[in-house]
Parts: structure tokens; sequence; C-alpha cells
């Protein structure tokens, strides 16, 4: 029987085995360093905060491994030979496969900052980083201040996890805004009034430059490259993340920021494949990054290898894009492409729409020329998946989207519409480029 | 900006309370004081102003509480906290207030003397407070039950106020818990305490039978009956209730219009009960208890109340009357010729004590009946018409005086004096075999709807449940008809009430209920225990327009819908498949929605084509791939 083993128990291998197992008899093995069981990684700051606890983070009961003869088995892989197509584990032991799927996930992004290795300086990314904010800042007299560096999902997250036990949070962003890289700029500059209303001391346009400790290889302060100095007791690094794959560094197979990978999702070397957010597309798809870090593509990465490990070959495929968060109380969605006004687009126009609560926008892209709908990103309002992906997928223009907002609403029952105002200020529009 | 929040005194962690809520707990605690030292029989001297005083704190002191942890922050999900707190994570706090409420339910249930009750006096200790109430209200003196009313009614008000605090920012949950707020306040409190000072029966229009098992007793119809028009209304109004109103209301907007805005268990279990909602049990093996929990009490509830209508229909039946019928010195009345010979049952009344008996023939073109076998026969009796004596017998009905003509022209009138205690059989439209097959037909219908054209959305299990629960009831029914139609019920059906009473409606709803909210979550008793939750739920499972959509592909499995899920619904579970949700158990309190932090979930009506919509390829994946997978 094919012996696949599945390096990472995270959305993109679990999704792929889960696949698997639909679809074949095949033996199947999934190996984590981090937990014995899947969890939502999305869901760790949930437990800080105390609206849940561990178990609810894991989806699936502990029973239904073993039903569905998943193996598991807890272990670093340090190394891999491609040749004798044998793990090596840091733990001392082996294990053959037949295919091998990498789904190794992402660790906290750094620049090579001075002070990164004292103590309090943490990633949000795995469980034990979890373990270490929980240790470094249990309550605010142990951790009267924290500073985070780098302004973005995960950053913000963390700013709102310390302000549940009323640490004091200084937020350092290089931007102007919050998260201008992405969201064009009136929509990040309600989301920063919003963190800053959350007593969080938003710093724009502030760099770190150095980390300082004490005797003890504490945390003492930062110091930022403007020249201030800020004392607190940890320092969260949120400047995003970066493929994890050192382990691969003496392996032959080939990678970049990432492991690359063909539209098959398989690497350099035959049966061995690479998703999730470890994978680096050797050639991006449309707008997409090369390198997704997003929940949904590793899951749809895992949809799509499953069927090829099956017999079925397929292509990474994947439809229009769409994304979640949320800032603090306001939800984010966006589908289709509504690019920030670094990353704008020369045909892009953006009709932008913001409720004078200053907790609701709206901001549809759309081809200047042909008025072709190209994307929406809405902040407080929820939206529907399907009815916006078929938009999409028509070419509907935006005169057609505005009209018929409503029916892609999906915000609770008798919750206020606002699509008439959106509708009037479209109509009275002068159209705004970011 | 950074100081927004420093006025408040919050220290520490998310567990601490500010110097507000300290003095708000105070002050509640101080209202709860004086119902303790009433309890322990400190005598008040002002009642009306003790009593007023208590409720006031305990409901100021609650709200207060509230607005002192809410108004300050963000309107938003306000989770923070809740695993850390010892009282909403089965900590001590919640140990001690679970075994307070247990102690309150079994006081309540079997020893009210310890609450003041006293048997033919005046009440003394708790309840003996909560008299100037009653009697402003009803005209009559408290029992414990009301003081259980009153209380239950202020925790729903004081405690929906809070949640409307913390749910602020959703309508949906506002309009919700105003409704449940009004239904309680109105329909459960104050109306039926009104009835009652109006003299008519105590009823509480929207408790609906099988919840309200109680609805169909031979006492409670025999009060619906005495009371005229009025009683006959909130007769049909019950059974509209439970065979138009519910499937109609359920058909439209699913069991939620029921089970989270009208219901008072509900009602509770939404306000005081939402610190507790997150400890439900999600394991799949308690789903499976549930379902065969839930599923058998309907089958008890079902069988309860026929053998209790049977009986009672039963019991309207001269043919019936025997020895034991304890008819002292009364006049009885009957109608039916059919059957056992009318002689035999003079014999059989006056053996129970009977003063006279009187047979109406209803139908004026018949010959009067022949009475054979009158040998022992010592007590009067009579023929008499009911056109010719209308006016008599209503008379009658009324308590008065009035003779009554003999039909046979030779026969000696019947008089009957004032106030003498009648009793009339044989006069009720609707006789135990019209009933039995009435029953045994719905039953068939609606199972035989379900197999021909719903078996496909049942899992196996359910389908052998089904199956297996129902041949059980109607052959207990068939049984009983067949072998012994004169004799009483397979099962004595006043047992079956009072076993029924003790194990469902006390045991079940009241102590574990509501007496273990800290420990079980708050909707133990709606999942494991509601049979009208559980009738409503196969409804809203096989034929209603509810569902909740998920949207698309968006669920990130973070499992804060299925953490807050009271019912114990695994919701993470079907939206991380892109399925909508369409459970039985769902009560559409909306708090998965709610709590969704990427906007994955809504409750709606809408068709009932596509409503279970299960992928295994999620939206936003390749359109081939989607197509291939799930088109199945
Ligand atoms: C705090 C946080 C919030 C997020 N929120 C969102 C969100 O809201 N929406 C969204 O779309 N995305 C979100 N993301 C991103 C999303 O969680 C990731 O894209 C996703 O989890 C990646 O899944 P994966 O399966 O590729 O890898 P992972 O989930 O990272 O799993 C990889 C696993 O492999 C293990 N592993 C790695 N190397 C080895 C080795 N050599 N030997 C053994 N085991 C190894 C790791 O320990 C890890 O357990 C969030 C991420 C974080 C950290
Ligand atoms: S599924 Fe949602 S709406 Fe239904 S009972 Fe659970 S939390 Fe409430
Ligand atoms: S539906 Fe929402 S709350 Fe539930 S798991 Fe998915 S994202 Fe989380």
């Amino acid at each position: 029987m094919e012996h696949i083993v599945i390096i990472g128990n995270g959305i993109a291998g679990i999704t792929a085995a889960r696949h698997i197992r639909k679809l074949s008899d095949k033996k199947i093995t999934i190996i984590s360093a981090e937990t014995e069981y899947f969890f939502s990684r999305t869901a760790l700051m949930y437990v800080y905060m105390g609206h849940m606890k561990w178990n609810h983070l894991e989806p699936y009961e502990s029973w239904f491994w073993e039903k569905n003869r998943l193996d598991l088995k807890k272990g670093f892989v340090e190394k891999i030979d491609t040749e004798t197509k044998t793990l090596f584990f840091k733990e001392g032991d082996t294990l053959r496969y037949d295919k091998l799927v990498l789904a190794t996930g992402s660790t906290t992004n750094t620049f090579g900052w001075e002070g990164l290795d004292l103590k309090g300086v943490l990633g949000l990314v795995s469980k034990q980083d979890l373990e270490s904010l929980e240790q470094y800042a249990p309550n605010n007299l142990e951790c009267p201040r924290a500073v985070i560096v780098g302004g973005g999902l995960i950053g913000v997250e963390l700013a709102e996890m310390l302000r549940t036990r009323n640490i004091e949070v200084t937020f350092l962003v290089r931007e102007k805004g919050f998260w201008t890289g992405v969201l064009p700029n009136p929509e990040a500059e309600m989301i920063s009034r919003h963190i800053q209303s959350h007593g969080v001391d938003l710093r724009h346009e502030t760099n770190l430059d150095k980390i300082l400790g004490d005797a003890d290889g504490n945390v003492r302060a930062v110091v930022t490259k403007e020249g201030e100095e800020i004392p607190c007791s940890i320092v969260g690094i949120t400047t995003g993340v970066k493929p994890n794959i050192a382990f691969l560094q003496d392996s032959k197979i080939e990678t970049d920021k990432g492991v690359l990978v063909n539209r098959n999702l398989e690497t350099n070397i035959p049966g061995i494949f690479a998703i999730g957010d470890c994978a680096q597309q050797r050639e991006p798809i449309g707008y997409r990054p090369a390198v997704e870090a997003v929940w949904y593509t590793g899951r749809m990465m895992g949809e799509v290898l499953a069927q090829t490990l099956c017999g079925n070959n397929m292509e990474y495929n994947p439809g229009h894009w769409f994304n979640s968060a949320k800032f603090f109380d306001i939800e984010y969605q966006t589908y289709g492409w509504v690019h920030s006004k670094r990353k704008l687009k020369d045909h892009e126009a953006q009709f932008h729409w913001k409720c004078e609560s200053d907790q609701r926008c709206v901001t549809i892209s759309f081809h200047k020329d042909t008025n072709v709908f190209l994307g929406i990103n809405t902040f407080g309002i929820r939206m529907r998946h399907e009815v916006i992906d078929r938009w999409l997928t028509e070419k509907r223009s935006i005169d057609y989207v505005i009209e018929h907002l409503k029916e892609a609403n999906f915000d609770p029952e008798f919750y206020k519409k606002y699509e008439p105002e959106i509708c009037s200020a479209y109509t009275n529009q002068q159209t705004i480029t970011a | 900006m950074s100081t927004i929040q420093r006025d408040m005194s919050l220290t520490g962690d998310p567990k601490s309370i500010n110097t507000q809520q300290k003095i708000a707990s105070a002050l509640g605690l101080t209202g709860f004081a004086i119902l303790m030292a009433a309890l322990f029989n400190v005598n008040f001297p002002n009642k009306t102003l003790w009593l007023t005083i208590s409720l006031v704190a305990m409901g100021t002191g609650i709200v207060w509480f509230a607005r002192a942890a809410y108004v300050h922050k963000h309107a938003g999900i306000k989770n923070d906290g809740v695993y850390f707190k010892s009282i909403s994570s089965r900590g001590l706090w919640a140990y001690l207030i679970g075994i307070a409420l247990t102690l309150f339910y079994v006081a309540l249930y079997w020893f009210p003397q310890y609450l003041g009750v006293v048997k033919d006096g005046d009440n003394t200790g708790v309840v003996a407070l909560f008299d100037p109430l009653s009697k402003f209200l009803s005209g009559n003196p408290a029992s414990q039950w009301f003081l259980y009313g009153t209380l239950y009614t202020l925790a729903i008000l004081s405690f929906g106020i809070k949640f409307i605090y913390k749910y602020r920012h959703n309508k949906y949950e506002i309009i919700r818990t105003i409704s449940v707020m009004f239904f309680q306040l109105s329909l459960a409190f104050i109306i039926p305490e009104i009835l009652v000072r109006l003299n008519q029966p105590y009823y509480d229009f929207k408790n609906i039978w099988p919840l309200n098992y109680e609805l169909f007793a031979g006492y409670k119809i025999d009060e619906f009956l005495s009371a005229g028009d009025v009683g006959l209304i909130m007769l049909i109004f019950g059974i509209l209730s439970i065979f138009v109103i519910t499937p109609i209301l359920t058909y439209k907007y699913g069991k939620r219009w029921y089970c989270s805005w009208v219901c008072g268990c509900g009602g509770l279990a939404e306000t005081a009960g939402d610190p507790f909602r997150h400890l439900s049990d999600k394991s799949q093996a308690a789903w499976k208890i549930e379902r065969w929990v839930v599923h058998s009490v309907v089958v008890f509830v079902t069988v309860m109340t026929t053998a209790v209508v049977f009986s009672y229909l039963k019991g309207n039946e001269s043919q019936q009357i025997s020895e034991w019928s304890q008819l002292e010195n009364k006049v009885i009345f009957m109608s039916d010729a059919e059957g056992k010979p009318i002689g035999e049952r003079i014999l059989a009344a006056q053996k129970a004590g009977a003063k006279g008996v009187v047979f109406i023939n209803e139908d004026p073109t018949k010959q009067p009946p022949n009475i054979e076998a009158t040998e022992g026969i010592t007590i009067d009796y009579a023929i008499v018409s009911e056109s010719e004596n209308a006016q008599a017998l209503k008379n009658i009905e009324n308590g008065k005086g009035a003779v009554l003509l003999n039909d046979y022209p030779n026969g000696p009138n019947f008089s009957i004096a004032e106030k003498q205690e009648t009793v009339f059989y044989d006069n009720l439209w609707l006789s135990k075999d019209v009933f039995i097959w009435f029953v045994i037909i719905l039953l068939t219908l609606v199972f035989g709807w379900v197999m021909l054209f719903k078996r496909k959305e049942l899992a196996k299990d359910a389908t052998y449940g089904a199956i297996g629960y129902f041949v059980v009831v109607i052959s207990i029914l068939l049984f009983t008809y067949f072998s012994s139609p004169g004799k009483l019920f397979f099962f004595d059906a006043y047992q079956l009430r009072k076993t029924y009473g003790f194990v469902i409606g006390a045991m079940f709803s009241g102590v574990i209920g509501v007496g273990f909210y800290p420990i079980f979550g708050s909707r133990v008793w709606c999942r494991f225990g509601c049979p009208m939750a559980a009738i409503l739920g196969f409804q809203q499972r096989l034929f209603s327009k509810f569902r909740i959509t998920t949207n698309g592909g968006q669920c990130i499995s973070c499992g804060n819908c299925s953490t807050y899920c009271e019912m114990g619904i695994d919701v993470r579970a079907y939206a991380q498949k892109g399925e909508n949700i369409v459970r039985s158990s769902c009560v559409g309190c909306g708090i998965c929605s709610a709590v969704c932090p990427r906007g994955v979930l809504k409750l709606e009506n809408d068709g009932m084509n596509g409503r279970i919509d299960s992928n295994e390829i999620l939206l936003g994946n390749d359109v081939n791939l989607m197509d291939l997978v799930n088109r199945k």
C-alpha cells in the first residue's frame, strides 16, 4: 500500500489527508512537532482572551483520527533524504515514505534586529508563542506595557489580546495608516482610528531600531529609529510570516522564499509536493502572491493535491480571491481585488463609501473603461460570498453591483441596511482613486 | 487615546470587576438578604415595603452591574475572560450556585413548608413576604409557585436588560430579548393572576402542550369546561396552539419563534443562563444521548396525555359508574342509551351513594327508553326530555333548584333542591373511541409522511428509532383499544401523569434544567428533556424554511460558534464544510452568528430547496473541481 507522509498538521496537511482518505485507502501519516492534534491557528487569540480553551480550537474530536485511519506522529523532521525517501527526526528515528507532502506552514518573519533573543520577544504563530505570551504577559502588573512591531493582521490580533488584560500597548507601524500595503487609504485610516479608540498607542511611521534587555536577559525597552526609547516588558514581532522551511536547506528540494512548486503543487523532486503557507508558486497566479499565507488557500491546495495524489491529476487553479479578518470590533471581508494606493492598477478605479458612525465602510473597485466590477472590500457589513463570487464571474458592471447590493447582504436579520445610503452616495459620487 | 478606559478601576485581568460593579453587587445581595432573612422567619412588619425593597434592590443591582460592565466599552462581542472566571468556567462559584439553585428547586417542589407554605393556614417565611403582591394581583395569598413566578420574571427582566447591554450591537438579539421579556411578564406572570382574580381558570397562553403537560389533565379540562365560554376558548386555543399555530409558525420561522422568542424556559436560559451557554457538551456522544432521551420524553408525554384524556373521557361515560365512583348524595345525569342497561347503571350509582338519577332523552323524536332490571333500585330516578326541560336543566347547572318533567306522561316529576350537588355523565361530544382513533390516525399520518417523503433526510439510526417508537406507541394504543375497551388504559393514567410530573416536570426541567446551569450550561432541559422542543425540532429539521446559512468558503474553523452554542451543536463542523446548519435542536438564538469573527453564519428563512448544501470542495476553489466533486 502506498504510504503518503504529510509533514505539518495544519489546515493544508489535514485537508489533504481527509480528502485522500475519502478518495482512497492509502496509508497516511501526519507529522507535527507542534501539537498532537490539528488545531485552528486562526483562533490562538481567543485562548489568551479567555473566550475559549485549547480543546475548543481542535475541530475534530480525538476519535476522528483513528476512525479515519490517519496516523499521527509527533516529532520534528530534521532532514530529508530524497534518494532513499527517508525522513530523519530530531528524536532520532526515521520514517520511509512513498510520497511526501510538505505542509510545514510559516514562522515569524524578523529583520535581524538587535535583542531578538531576549526573553519576552515573541511572535504569534505557534502554540509555543501563545505559551510564552501567557508566561511573559499574564497580567498588567507583570507586564504593564507591550510594544508590537508591524501593522498587519496578526499585530492587531495581538493588540486586541493584550488589551483584554488591560496591558498598555504601543503599536509601531511603518506606514501612515494601518495596513496601507493592502487597504485603500480611507479604510486604513478608519481602522487606525478604531484601533486607537481601544486605547492602543498606535504610532504611524515609526520603525523599530533595537530591543534593549536588562541584566537577566529580559526585555526592558525598545528604541525606535526615530530615537525614542519606549519601556516595555514584551515585544510582539508581527512583521509578517515566512515559510517554515529551514530544515530543507541541505535537501535536494528547491526553495526560494518557500518551497518552489509548479501548478500541480509538485516540487522539483517527483513525488514530493508542497501546500499551504510553505509553498511558493514558480509563477504567481493572477494577482495572487507567490506565497499565499492564508487559511483558505491552504485548504484549497489540500483539496486539489488530494485529487492529484489519488490519480486525478489536477492543477491548483483557485477561483476569485477572498479573505476576511477582524480588527477589534470591525469585521472585514474582501472579494476579488481592491488594491491599496501603492499597488493600484492602471485600469482600476474605486468607489468608496463610509458610514457616519466611522465603523463601516465599503470600497468597490471597477475597470475605468469598461465599468466591470473587480472587487469589493467591506468593513462592518457582511457580504454573501456566493453572490459576489457569481457577479465577479459574470463580470457585472459596477452599476449592476450597486443596484443589487442588497442581494449580497449577509448581516443578521433586523440589522440596519445601508444599501440605500451607498446607492445614493454612488449616484452623487465623484470617483475617488483611493 | 490610551486613557479612554482608565477611569474604570480595572486591574490585572478580565476577571476583575470595577467599583461600580462592586456596589451594584452589594445592592443586589442586600435585596437577596431580605429574602433570606424572611426565609429564616424574620417577620417583617411592613411586608409590602420590604418586598418592594428586596425586588427593586435585586433588579437594580443586576441592571447596574451590567451597565457598569458593558456601557463604557465598545459595542461588540463580550466574552473576554469567560474561561477565567470561576463562575462561568465550572469553578468553585459555579458549584456553589449550582448547589444553592438545586436546593431551592428541591424545596419548591417537595418541601414548600420550608419556604413558609402552611397547609390550611396563613403563610409564614419567605412565601408570606410575597402575600401583598399576590393579593394585589389575584386576590389570593401567595403560594410557593407565586414566589417562584415572581423571582423567575424578575430574573428574565433584569438579566434580559443585561443581555441587551451585552449584545447592544446586535439588533436580532435585542428584539428577541424584548420579546421573551414581554411574554414572560404578561402572558406568564400577570395575565394568569388576573384571570384568577376574575374567577377564570389560571392559564398561561404561551405554555403549550406538551411543555404544559397538565393542559389536558382531567382537572384542567373540568376547570375549562366549568368556566363557560372563556374556558372553552382557552381549551380550543390550547388545542389550536399545538395543532395549528405551532406548525404554521415553525414552518415559516423555525422553532426559534417559540424557543427563543416566546418560551419562558428559553427566556430564562437566554437571559439569566447566558453566562453559562458555552458549558454545553459538544461531543458527538452527547448528541447521541440527546436524541434518544428527548425523543423518549416525547413518546412518554404522548402516551401519558393520551392515557389521561382517554381515562377522562371514559370517566364521563355513565356505563362506567361503579360502586367506587364516589357519588355520595349527588344527583346523577346521564344520556347515553347504548350499552349497559340503564337500570344497572342506576343501581351502580345507588351503590356509590347517589341520591337520584335523571336520564336525559336528547332526541325529542325518539320514544323514551324503557328502564329494565329495576329490581333493587331504591333511589328516585326519572327519564326527562331535554327539549322540554331546557330551562330547568340550565338552572340546575347554575346551582339553582328546578322541577324536571317526566317524559312518561304518568311518571312522577323530579325535583331538585337549590345547591344540590350534581354530576353530569355522557355530556362530552368526544368519545374515548373517537379520540383514540384520532390519535392513532394522526400519528400514522405523520409517520407515513416522513417515511414516504422525508426518509432520505433522516440518518439511518434516526429512521430505526422512529420506526421503533412508532410501533411501540401504536401497539400500546391498539392493545388498549381492542383488548379491553371497557377497562382502564394499559397504564394507569393517573399514576403515569404523576410519574411524568415527578421525573420530567420537576426533576428534569427544574432541578437539573436550572439547578445545573453553571455546570452543564443553560439549555440542558431544552436540549435533552423538552418534548415541545423535540416536536418543534422534528418539524424544523424536515419541514421548515429556517436554516443557518454558511457563507461560502469563509469559515476559518476558529470554533467560536460551536463553543457558544448553548444547544451543544458543533456548528463549526458544518460551517467548515460549507454546509448549512439544519439541526432539529437549534433554537435560533443567533449567538453563533453573533460571535463568528468572519461573518460566516446567518439565520434566515428561505425556500425549502437546497436548504442543506453539503460541499466537499468549498467555494473559492477551482470551479471545475467544485463541479466535479460536489455534483453527486
Ligand atoms: C495568529 C494568526 C491568525 C491568523 N488568522 C487568519 C485568518 O483570520 N484568516 C486566514 O485566512 N488566515 C489566518 N492566518 C493564517 C493561517 O493560519 C495560515 O495560513 C494557515 O494556518 C497555514 O496552514 P498550513 O497548514 O500551511 O500550516 P500550519 O498551520 O502552520 O501548520 C504547519 C505545521 O507543521 C509543523 N512543522 C513545520 N515544520 C516541521 C518539521 N520540520 N517537522 C515537524 N513538523 C513541522 C508546524 O509545527 C505546524 O504545526 C492566521 C495566522 C496566525 C498565526
Ligand atoms: S446553532 Fe446557533 S442559533 Fe442555533 S442554537 Fe446554536 S448558537 Fe443558537
Ligand atoms: S463559522 Fe465562524 S465562528 Fe464558526 S468556526 Fe467558522 S469562522 Fe469560526
